[in-house]
């Protein structure tokens, strides 16, 4: 190994001189980490390489034909990382060929696998810029990686801590919810509106998502702009929002809100016509009073309003108590029937 | 400025002085928040009022802090992947320091938003160099210093380093590579040690 190194080993320490019959009689000494050297001198190149790119080379005559032409070769002996070359005519006008090679993107993994350095690459060779890019993107995806990872968890965290909708502002579940365990704690009076709208499947399906959610975003600030402060607004998703109304109201101000609601959502969306179906539940009504009972009692007194022909309002009447009236499509109140 | 400025001195804090130390530090800095993103760009005026801060906590100059810092970011076993980057540069002590010119090329093509000042060597006689650290960051060349003797050591070089300030900026520290295998030096393969 300690010959002295001619111009060819410093330039291209990945090289081999062949024979013309395609015999190697001379390997650089890059090269020569790879396998020892009498795996290579005196053999003929095709029994120590396969050729894999151009395909069919199974002569020294079809080598010496590939001057100039991309080769993609294999060790013959044992799984390793192919090699990049190319081959060209003897420079020094000795007949035979010179084929010069290169690890290609394999260079990672052979740098490791063969123990090379700096000094087994060319000076002008930037095999070692190039590791040292890998390392460096490596070290930053990392840590690019672990803001990801935080930041997913902080948006996880925030997501499950949020009370607002985002696609109308109000309030979402979790908000409702904490909104109506505040009033049962200080035991307040109250009443839980249940609106659903009317026809909004076909907005979707006609107008598309876009003019849906403008609808559902309309719809909110007409809640959010008939009730006060103190009361509560919010949207279970899809197309049913909730309103809770604090300092026990009377039926009054229930069915004055539930006209208004009515009939501002029917006069919403020019071609895309909507309408809204009402039920609600005075909290004085229903024992126990958890959050789950308003809920269930309001959507159940919702889809009273649907089948009684939608655009109504309809209230919970608890068991043993005369019928309310109820709001009919016009918004007008009709005492209901029975 | 880089978050990656902010988040080294952080790293260096917590690692050198703990973390409750760290946290006086963020306190005395009033930024609202405890820990630096190292991906994140933030204002430069952030590291300024944080190497302020540090002087108050700590009552010593910054300057010596940055140095500190300098070694830290090449020996702390935690931040492998500086050093290794820095062995990159050559194969000897001399290779390295001939090497640091392309440095801030270098840490560009790593982080492309992170901008080092250019750093000048001048071989000044056998085994002597001046390297002349550029106007733009302050605490550079106090930086520079601290990786140089940290990477001296890496290499097992004999090294005696001087800060000159310049008054208008442009420090030079003087090189004098007395021994260039004093040590063998810790061990540097191209391929990824795997750890």
């Amino acid at each position: 190994m300690n010959r002295t190194l001619s111009p060819l080993d410093v330039i291209c320490p990945m090289h081999m001189l062949l024979s013309p019959d395609g015999r190697i009689s001379h390997v650089g000494p890059t090269l020569r980490k790879l396998r020892h050297a009498s795996a290579f001198a005196g053999h003929d190149f095709l029994d120590v390489f396969d050729v894999t790119r151009p395909q069919g080379i199974t002569s020294a005559e079809d080598l010496m034909q590939l001057a100039g032409s991309t080769l993609r070769l294999r060790f013959r002996d044992g799984p390793q990382a192919s090699l990049k070359g190319v081959i060209v005519p003897r420079p020094d006008g000795v007949p035979g060929a010179l084929v010069n090679t290169s690890f290609g993107i394999c260079i990672v993994d052979a740098v490791q696998t063969h123990h090379l350095t700096n000094a087994d690459f060319a000076p002008t060779d930037l095999t070692v810029e190039m590791l040292y890019l890998v390392e460096a993107k490596s070290a930053v995806m990392a840590a690019s990686r672990r803001l990801n990872e935080r930041l997913q968890q902080a948006k996880l965290l925030a997501e499950e801590q949020a009370v607002t909708d985002v696609l109308t502002g109000v309030e979402n579940r979790r908000g409702l919810e904490q909104f109506l365990c505040r009033l049962l704690a200080r035991q307040a009076e109250f009443a839980v509106m249940h609106l659903d709208l009317d026809g909004f499947k076909q907005v979707n399906d006609t107008f598309g998502h876009d003019a849906g959610d403008d609808v559902l975003q309309q719809t909110a600030r007409i809640m959010v702009d008939e009730v006060r402060d103190r009361d509560l607004v919010a949207r279970l998703g899809g197309d049913e929002f909730i309103l809770v109304i604090d300092d026990a109201p009377s039926i009054a101000t229930i069915e004055r809100i539930g006209a208004r609601l009515i009939n501002r959502v029917a006069a919403l969306g020019g071609a895309a016509s909507v309408g809204c179906s009402i039920g609600a539940v005075l909290s004085r009504d229903l024992t126990p009073l958890t959050p789950q009972a308003l809920l269930k009692a309001a959507d159940e007194v919702l889809y009273a309003s649907k089948r009684a022909g939608r655009g109504r309002l309809t209230f919970y009447i608890p068991p043993g108590r005369e019928p309310q009236p109820v709001l009919d499509a016009e918004g007008g109140i009709a005492k209901p029937a029975g | 400025m880089h978050g990656l400025t902010n988040k080294a001195i952080e790293v260096f804090v917590k690692q050198t002085y703990g973390t409750a130390k760290w946290q006086n530090v963020m306190e005395k800095a009033g930024f609202g928040f405890s820990e630096f993103e190292a991906m994140l760009p933030y204002e430069p005026e952030v590291t300024v009022r944080l190497l302020v801060a540090l002087r108050e906590v700590f009552h010593r100059p910054a300057r010596l802090m940055i140095e500190d810092l300098g070694t830290f970011l090449v020996t702390s076993p935690t931040l492998p992947a500086i050093r290794r980057l820095l062995r990159f540069g050559g194969v000897d002590y001399a290779d390295f320091l001939h090497s640091l010119e392309d440095l801030p090329e270098r840490v560009r093509l790593a982080a492309p938003d992170l901008v080092l000042p250019p750093l000048e060597l001048t071989e000044t006689g056998p085994n002597n160099y001046y390297l002349r650290c550029y106007a733009g960051l302050p605490g550079y060349a106090n930086l520079m210093l601290g990786v140089l003797r940290a990477m001296a050591d890496d290499y097992g070089a004999l090294a005696i380093l001087d800060l000159h300030k310049r008054p208008q900026g442009g420090d030079i520290i003087a090189i004098q590579v007395v021994e260039d295998e004093y040590t063998a030096g810790k061990s540097f393969t191209l391929g990824q040690a795997t750890a």
